[in-house]
């Protein structure tokens, strides 16, 4: 099926797989015993630092906040770590080959405005008040009632993502290196558990900078290859063109990102700018980058508030070369990619990618780019890096649920008076038991695909009204207790009216995306928009008619009502505020150069 | 990241030493034989120095982060 598979195996030095690891469905690459050697030294590594952080998380605050000891460089790795995933990588990849540059926006304008305004604007409320999650700053802020629909919500959430990521960890597995299903969903949860359990958020960071290392140390040689293959960016470029002229493409404006945002019809996403800039700029970006915990609580584990500030902005820098290893392999997919005859492969939509077609599905170009470009070692690295990285989306959602289902369900609400000993026990048992959920999950998942796309909708409608009512909260001092409930309440019920309207009726789709043009990512755009707008405009309403909390009350959490510790003075290149500007002119730059 | 405490950076030395060693011999073992790997431009002899790269890298962090140095 691939001109390089036999390759895996050339020399008597290696072999194939072990045979326990083998399935009967072709597979995208075998791995020799080299690679396995890779892939199983990984574990052994991830395993060893559980173990040996386990006597750095005695108390509640080590176990579920790292000490709050992280430097700004570990706190931002793992910041942007946590949403490195495979699934990205493998999707986004995908996204590149089938809609050309387009998928970048994810990258930066979905992501870097968001991040920088978490580190500098934020991040000191967060900080500040210490709190140990996104749901306590909302019982801080606006009390109980608040605070525990958002504690459910996300705990409900996190888990069944998790659950989703173990699947898709399997099938991903399964597809490229015939694995059975059972072994990597076993395997890999047993390893989660594990380390996580040991050594809590800690070891889910150590972990997660461990897999950043590795992502870029398995992925990156693929576009230089890649690229050396192509002739360079202009070469790329000219047989992209030649593909394109000769029909051998499907024609598109695959290099530039904003040309083609003035229509919805103009672009294959079927989005116009607005959306971009507006739906998911402002609306899933800021929601996901500024109150998800799971990113949230790696900055929380800053060692102080200049780190906690420098951590999203490190980060962003490293979000913006993401690109280079995600869309740039699945850009040069498009040329360099050919079947065994030698004519250029073209990949296809995953339903019509089935075994006997012989196709390949757009999400299988990163591994196929892999497979062409990676010997013996430097493949087995690449799949290390991809087991890694879901291996760490994983862990972040089970630390993340562990520390939410302790702090901001179980103490409030079961047992007021727990010691922190009894605390960290129910977070170590809150991790074995956020496993066994995403186990039940993956399985579920299996049994009935279609609940995947649920369960990721389920996720949207929780994460924008959330931006809404902590944006509202954390910089107007009238919002109300009152107001911070409603608004939560019915920014989520409308978003899930939304998704719910259009499913029913799928014309509605001309109001809620404002086209009747616009495909499904411009609808869940849009349907954000609407969510963070009507939080807000609840949240302002009914705070208008409530009893506002005193100024000593909002001391900590709210601009205007807080004092910020003074900082002790440093070298500009160490200010937070000069890398902020660096980081707005890259971001500018690569906006401009791929208009 | 804490005295007395073995630094993240020192685990990704380990982890980098080992995975750019074995690269890196595996690179040299298909220079010496001549069997490359059937692989696109398998020419440029990409283990040889990825892995080269990886485990000078790996070296650097695992002396400089190492246990018991300040």
């Amino acid at each position: 099926m691939f001109v390089s598979v036999p390759a895996l195996t050339a020399g008597g030095l290696l072999h194939g797989a072990p045979a326990f690891l083998a399935l009967a469905v072709p597979s995208l690459a075998h791995l020799s015993s080299l690679d396995v050697a890779i892939v199983a030294i990984y574990f052994v590594m991830v395993i060893w630092i559980g173990f040996y952080l386990k006597g750095q998380a005695n108390t509640s605050e080590e176990f579920f906040m790292a000490g709050r000891e992280m430097t700004a460089w570990i706190a931002g790795l793992s910041f942007v770590s946590a949403n490195l995933g495979s699934l990205e990588l493998m999707g986004w990849a995908g996204s590149a080959y089938q809609y050309g540059i387009l998928a970048a926006h994810w990258y930066w304008v979905g992501a870097i405005p968001a991040m920088l305004f978490l580190g500098m604007v934020m991040m000191p409320f967060y900080y500040v008040c210490k709190t140990h999650s996104v749901p306590g700053y909302l019982k801080l802020r606006y009390g109980q009632g608040a605070s525990v629909v958002s504690a459910f919500s996300f705990a409900f959430m996190t888990v069944l993502m998790s659950g989703v990521n173990m699947f898709a960890m399997a099938e991903v597995m399964k597809v490229v290196l015939g694995w059975n299903l059972n072994f990597s969903i076993i395997v890999s949860s047993l390893a989660v558990a594990a380390y996580v359990a040991l050594g809590g958020l800690r070891s889910a960071i150590f972990n997660e900078v461990l897999q950043f290392m590795l992502i870029w140390g398995g992925a990156l040689l693929v576009p230089i290859l890649g690229l050396v293959e192509a002739g360079g960016w202009n070469g790329f470029k000219a047989r992209l063109a030649h593909n394109i002229a000769t029909g051998a493409t499907a024609p598109g404006d695959y290099t530039h990102m904003w040309r083609s945002m003035g229509h919805f019809t103009d672009n294959p996403m079927g989005i116009h700018w607005t959306g971009i800039v507006f739906g998911l700029g402002f609306a899933i970006s800021f929601g996901y980058w500024t109150t998800d915990f799971l990113v949230v609580q790696r900055v929380l584990a800053a060692h102080n508030l200049r780190s906690a500030r420098m951590a999203p902005v490190i980060g962003s820098f490293f979000k913006m070369a993401v690109p280079f290893i995600v869309i740039l392999p699945g850009l040069l997919g498009l040329v360099v990619l050919q079947n065994p005859d030698g004519t250029l492969m073209n990949l296809v939509p995953q339903n019509l990618a089935t075994p006997a077609s012989g196709l390949h599905s757009y999400n299988e170009v990163l591994p196929l780019m892999m497979v062409r470009y990676l010997a013996p070692g430097l493949l087995g690295l690449g799949i290390t890096a991809l087991i890694a990285g879901f291996m760490s989306g994983m862990a972040g959602n089970v630390s993340a649920f562990s520390a939410v289902w302790t702090y901001d369900i179980y103490q409030p609400l079961i047992k007021k008076d727990a010691s922190d000993e009894h605390l960290v026990t129910i977070g170590r048992w809150a991790t074995i038991l956020g496993v066994i959920v995403s186990i039940g999950t993956a399985y579920l998942v299996m049994n009935a695909a279609g609940i995947m796309d649920y369960v990721q909708a389920l996720f949207s409608f929780f994460i924008s009204p959330l931006l809404g009512v902590v944006l509202v909260g954390m910089f107007w001092k009238r919002a109300t207790t009152a107001g911070g409930f409603w608004g939560l309440l019915l920014g989520t019920l409308t978003s899930i009216g939304l998704w719910a309207w259009v499913k029913a009726d799928p014309s509605a789709l001309r109001y809620v995306a404002l086209s009747p043009d616009a495909k499904d990512m411009a609808e869940n755009m849009y349907r954000a928009l609407w969510s963070v707008i009507v939080a807000i405009l609840v949240n302002v309403i009914v705070s208008l008619a409530t009893k506002p909390k005193s100024l000593a009350e909002l001391n900590g959490l709210v601009y205007g009502a807080t004092t910020l510790p003074e900082e002790e003075p440093v070298p500009f290149y160490k200010n937070e505020w000069f890398w902020l500007v660096v980081a707005v002119l890259v971001f500018l730059a690569l906006n401009i150069y791929f208009w | 990241m804490h005295s007395g405490h073995i630094s993240i950076w020192f685990f990704i030395g380990v982890l980098l030493t080992i995975y750019g060693a074995m690269i890196f011999c595996y690179g040299l073992y298909e220079l010496a034989t001549g069997q490359l790997a059937n692989v696109v431009l398998a020419n440029l002899h990409a283990p040889v120095w990825w892995g080269g790269l990886m485990l000078i890298l790996g070296l650097f962090y695992g002396v400089r982060f190492r246990p018991g140095r300040n």
